[in-house]
């Protein structure tokens, strides 16, 4: 029972950072079909610049200051770079965000070195907030909940009462019907492009002294995402909120299960013997395979409902 | 009929290569061209099957590597069993074989991945690659986990007694299998079904009228393109004599998309050259440079932007001017574009390498050699002339460009007419 | 159109060749090709070995270099691909350097063991010897032994003996969390190997294996720890594996000590930080407080050294004791020839910085040598990566408890 209940508020934790990061990706992807590579870039950009400004003037500004540079970064790539290749192509758009990670990678190596940052919780946020059958809470994981709490009722607030809202939100399903009526749509793409920026840099703000802040935390964070955007279908901010809870929780439950598919077979009467490649295939536990479980949800309801689990069309 | 002779002298100059390089002094042919010009063979082969999906039957795919891997992994354990006199095959249907398994896996992923198409289809595709790497790290009885598995290429048994003690058999039976892969290849696109693709990546519903399954079309279209790849990663198998886990990893895949992609789409050649270019970047400049990723990624954002079409596509936009017979005309615009280009280019470079061992490399206590001589990088000169060539560089390439666009222009609409 | 694509593909040809055949440099060096990712996600690890070999080629060279010529690194980079590595050892032999050195990544060194064995039967008139110097993996020096690698590193299984040796007495139940991979999964077989045969009462709570890389959240794993009622975790991740692990223990409020292998690599001190104190222990080859602790300043005087223009700790004696062996070998055979170099390199007997002996085992081609059990302590003089903590002594597995039997049957060359 304890462990389920520690697992359930960890796999909260990690799914609102990953919906902080799924959510940009899910507008871009959705309004302007492009495949940004370099989102989980953003991600560690917004890590390092969060590091860097918190040692002049502190975490709390570097929470505001380092989501608006990566948003005045992402306007800058959309103006200058994406708006250019938009009409070559969805596979142009998706080669060019493609450089762009090679670029940051090398970039950020070049600016702050290849070992990790210290990156640290701040002093006032690095206590347990309560304890759970003996286990701390810390505070820095429910400060984590309430900024993409209150990121999730802002992005809200902002779809739906605002008329930049209304028309992104129509951008999202009708994207041609949004330009026919007359709207500026390249700067609604922008808009959209930093605000994902933004909240990517945003949960690399939260996210980097969480996990480590390295050159390699882009290329460990991207895939997760593209999975989390998929699996929760195109067009949709909610099936987007589910897919992300959802990977969180499976991630942190798959470890706690240590039964294999051999133990499955084990009440039926089939023993494995033997050191054949089955053999292995059948004997490893889900707790070994729990990082994969999310690309094998993801292959399994495309191939079912390739439009994603709240999708409003095909991908 | 000029492409044919264009294909024999190409072939004429991949077999001669090796030898204007021979190294006289040790009586030896020299081992990193070899090395090279054969990993330039097996990449052909994978930008050429990748095309097959990307550019003939519009499919955007993430684990082509898989295929070149399974490939590569089953080439080794054949050459091994062969090794012991278990399998009485002779070295040069190894590759096929490979291919065999490369087919069999193509089919049964393709017969999952091809239902869906777009995006979709590319999830799928990526799902596939991320899971087998993984497999591949954790199962040993077949992947060997993070060591791979070796083997020995001598395995006796040859058609024309070869040893392949050499390198340079090996890059003749390279070139041999890559050659016949390609002639395959281009062929296959000339059959119904090759026709077929196309009309599916241009209009997949009206594709549908004419009574076709364009499902099935693209199935087959992906189960080939994994036979090709395979046969690519046979040949992996057989230079290296050892397949890791890093021949179906992403990288690979996202190698075979820029390779193709840089190439040319658009035309069937296209990715050979792609190939021959990346390969050359990935194993050549990065000798030279530790900053050779950056070089990589402003090259495809260059790419993208400027020449969507690729480098074959570039090539074939000259085509109507040179049939009208006026490409001489374009030859005083193309030279006033040399000068402010390299001005820009070698800018470049210089900032970036100056920018990077000022951060990095002088910790590595290494000193920067730039241009042929040694440069001292906290001196201002270095920086001035470096950020100068790229600014002037960038301007008048700038207003060159512009005049050059004219030139273009006015020539392609009096080609027209 | 024909005539431009004939004309581009020379260009790339006569590129690639230009790149071949670069300029022969003036033979008043001796040249060792060194293979390691420079470039891409691992990069801090070449770059970091690059700097120490900086250093120490400096000392090596002021004591003479060999033959009277001085020592000179050619770095390639893999990007820790076994088949990049593979194209860099071509080049290597083409520019006839008899020595190629790695020092990062199993994956590779099983490449590299393989393609140096079939040049050298395949090429006797250009022999390379490879030097491995960080490829950890127990079976490169078993079942897969050559005569043409030496290894100057501790393998695994050596680490593991020192590991368990150096478990405090009063510890009864420990949890093994291991990477899922080659070096994982070698560290999780030895370190139960080695449990069994010194500690059989000690109690294995929990044995896993998690993805490498690919696990964001910890806290499950640590709960599961906790569940599990285990003292200590034993474990061979690093960096990021290691790092978040350590983390996730630290917010959960858990007591729990952790005993690694290589917590000690650059960046791991910066990661973890206080969390670490006083409950993580690792094994190393050296750090500037072990020759504080052995009262021998001139080890202290070189670590030292390297402290006053660098931000982290000089650990690498091995890759010293290394080039001084060679150097000694290359004086011995009277040439860089690699058979020779080998011959006189089997068996080598040599004292390290700190003044203990070790020895390239003649069998296996391994080096033995000694390695320092330390923990992660406020109280010794040189703090690691500036974070105001550093490595504490507590055990010092000798060279001869690490001589450890080998399962290798090496194949020799007949001349």
């Amino acid at each position: 029972m304890e462990t389920i209940l520690i697992s359930v508020l960890n796999g909260l934790v990690y799914g609102m950072l990953l919906f902080m990061l799924a959510s940009g990706l899910t507008l871009i992807f959705s309004m302007m079909g492009v495949l940004n590579f370099a989102h989980a870039s953003i991600y560690m950009l917004g890590a390092y610049l969060a590091f860097t400004v918190s040692r002049f003037v502190g975490f709390f500004p570097a929470l505001i200051i380092a989501p608006i540079l990566c948003g005045l970064i992402g306007a800058a790539i959309e103006i200058w770079g994406l708006r250019r290749v938009h009409h070559n192509g969805h596979i142009a758009e998706l080669l060019f965000t493609f450089g762009l990670v090679f670029i940051i990678q090398r970039l950020v190596q070049m600016t702050w070195g290849m070992l990790p940052m210290a990156y640290r919780v701040p002093p006032s946020l690095d206590f347990p907030l309560f304890v759970l059958y003996g286990a701390n809470f810390p505070a820095y994981r429910g400060f984590m909940l309430l900024v993409s709490a209150a990121m999730l009722l802002g992005t809200w607030l902002l779809l739906k009462k605002t008329r930049i809202g209304l028309i992104i939100q129509a951008a999202l399903t009708h994207p041609h019907m949004v330009s026919s009526l007359g709207h500026n749509v390249p700067r609604v793409f922008t808009t959209v492009f930093a605000g994902g920026c933004l909240l990517a840099g945003l949960a690399g703000v939260i996210g980097g002294n969480y996990q480590t802040t390295e050159p390699g935390m882009a290329e460990s964070m991207g895939p997760i995402v593209f999975v989390v955007v998929v699996f929760g279908g195109l067009g949709s901010l909610a099936g987007c909120f589910i897919a992300s809870v959802v990977m969180g929780m499976i991630q942190t439950f798959a470890v706690v299960i240590d039964y294999s598919v051999a133990d499955l077979l084990r009440p039926m009467g089939v023993m494995l013997t033997g050191d054949t490649l089955l053999t292995e295939v059948l004997t490893v536990p889900v707790a070994r395979i729990g990082a994969l479980l999310p690309f094998v949800m993801m292959v399994t309801i495309l191939f079912f409902r390739p439009r994603g689990l709240m999708g409003t069309r095909d991908t | 009929m000029k492409s044919r002779w264009l294909i024999l002298v190409l072939i004429v100059l991949a077999i001669a290569l090796p030898w204007f390089f021979y190294d006289w002094g040790h009586h030896r042919h020299a081992g990193f061209l070899l090395s090279m010009l054969s990993q330039m063979g097996m990449m052909v082969i994978l930008a050429l099957s990748y095309n097959m999906l990307l550019g003939q039957a519009g499919l955007f795919s993430l684990c082509h590597a898989t295929f070149f891997g399974i490939g590569g992994y089953a080439a080794i354990h054949l050459l091994n069993a062969a090794g012991t006199g278990d399998l009485p095959f002779p070295m040069e249907v190894m590759p096929l074989l490979a291919g065999l398994a490369g087919l069999a896996l193509a089919i049964l992923f393709g017969a999952m991945a091809t239902k869906q198409r777009a995006t979709a289809f590319a999830m799928i595709t990526l799902g596939i690659g991320e899971l087998m790497a993984t497999a591949a790290l954790m199962f040993h009885h077949f992947f060997g986990g993070e060591g791979g598995v070796t083997t020995n290429r001598m395995i006796e048994n040859s058609l024309f007694g070869l040893t392949y003690s050499s390198g340079l058999q090996v890059y003749y039976l390279i070139l041999a299998w890559t050659t016949l892969a390609a002639v395959l290849m281009y062929y296959l696109t000339l059959t119904p079904l090759g026709r077929m693709a196309n009309a599916t990546r241009d209009n997949f519903e009206r594709a549908q009228f004419i009574g076709y399954d364009p499902r099935i079309v693209r199935f087959l279209q992906f189960a080939l393109s994994g036979f090709f790849a395979g046969i690519g990663g046979g040949l992996y198998a057989i230079t290296y004599e050892i397949v890791t886990f890093d021949a179906l990893a992403a990288p690979l895949s996202a190698n075979a998309l820029l390779m193709a992609y840089i190439g040319g789409t658009t035309v069937f050649g296209g990715p050979i050259l792609g190939a021959i270019l990346i390969t050359l970047l990935q194993s050549g400049v990065s000798l030279l440079s530790n900053s050779w990723l950056v070089y990589v990624g402003v090259m495809f954002i260059a790419m993208v932007i400027f020449a969507p079409t690729g480098l074959a596509g570039i090539v074939k936009a000259h085509g109507p001017i040179k049939h009208a017979g006026r490409m001489g005309s374009l030859l005083v615009p193309y030279l006033r574009l040399v000068i402010p280009s390299l001005g820009l280019l070698l800018g470049f470079i210089g900032l970036v390498e100056l920018m990077s061992f000022l951060t990095i490399g002088a910790a590595q206590g290494k000193k920067l050699v730039l241009f042929g001589g040694s440069i001292d990088v906290n001196a201002t000169l270095p920086w001035a002339i470096s950020l100068g060539s790229f600014l002037l560089g960038g301007l008048w390439l700038r207003f060159e460009a512009a005049g050059f666009h004219r030139v273009w222009e006015n020539l392609s609409a009096e080609v027209r007419r | 159109m024909t005539s431009s694509i004939r004309r581009l593909c020379f260009a790339f040809v006569a590129l690639s060749s230009a790149m071949a055949f670069q300029p022969a440099l003036a033979e008043d060096t001796i040249k060792i090709g060194y293979v390691d990712p420079f470039s891409g996600p691992f990069a801090s690890g070449g770059d970091e070995f690059l700097k120490v070999f900086g250093y120490i080629l400096q000392k090596v060279n002021a004591d003479g270099g060999a033959l009277g010529k001085k020592f000179e690194l050619v770095p390639f980079d893999d990007k820790l691909q076994p088949a990049e590595a593979l194209i860099a050892l071509k080049s290597i032999t083409d520019q006839n350097i008899p020595f190629v050195m790695q020092c990062t990544g199993s994956n590779v060194g099983a490449a590299l063991l393989d393609g140096v064995s079939k040049h050298n039967a395949r090429n006797p008139d250009n022999r390379v010897l490879y030097l491995n110097c960080g490829a950890l993996a127990t079976e490169l020096t078993n079942e897969k032994c050559d005569f043409w690698q030496f290894r100057f590193a501790g393998n695994v299984e050596m680490r593991a003996a020192a590991r368990i040796k150096a478990l405090p007495k009063d510890l009864k139940k420990v949890y093994l969390l291991n990477q899922d991979y080659l070096f994982g999964q070698s560290v999780q077989h030895d370190t139960r190997k080695w449990l069994e045969k010194l500690r059989p009462d000690i109690q294995v709570v929990g044995d896993e294996l998690m993805p490498f890389g690919k696990v964001q959240d910890f806290s499950s794993y640590v709960a599961k720890i906790k569940a599990s009622g285990a003292q200590s975790v034993l474990t061979g991740n690093y960096n990021r594996d290691l790092n978040l692990l350590i983390k996730a223990a630290v917010d959960d409020g858990i007591n729990i000590r952790f005993d690694t292998y290589l917590a000690h690599l650059i960046g791991g001190p910066t990661a973890i930080g206080a969390a670490g104190e006083n409950r993580l222990t690792t094994i190393s080859e050296f750090g500037p407080n072990v020759a504080v602790e052995l009262k021998k300043p001139e080890a202290e005087a070189f670590a030292s050294g390297w402290r006053a223009n660098h931000d982290t700790d000089f650990s690498e004696i091995n890759f010293l004791t290394m080039l001084q062996m060679l150097s000694k070998a290359i004086d011995k055979a009277g040439s860089t020839d690699a058979l020779k170099v080998a011959l006189a390199l089997e068996d080598a007997k040599a004292t390290d910085m700190v003044g203990f002996p070790v020895q390239m085992r003649k069998e296996d081609h391994q080096l033995l040598m000694p390695f320092y059990a330390v923990s992660f302590s406020r109280d010794v003089k040189y703090d690691a990566e500036k974070t105001g903590f550093g490595w504490k002594t507590d055990f010092i597995a000798s060279t001869e408890d690490l001589t450890l039997p080998t399962t290798c049957k090496m194949k020799r060359p007949a001349s």
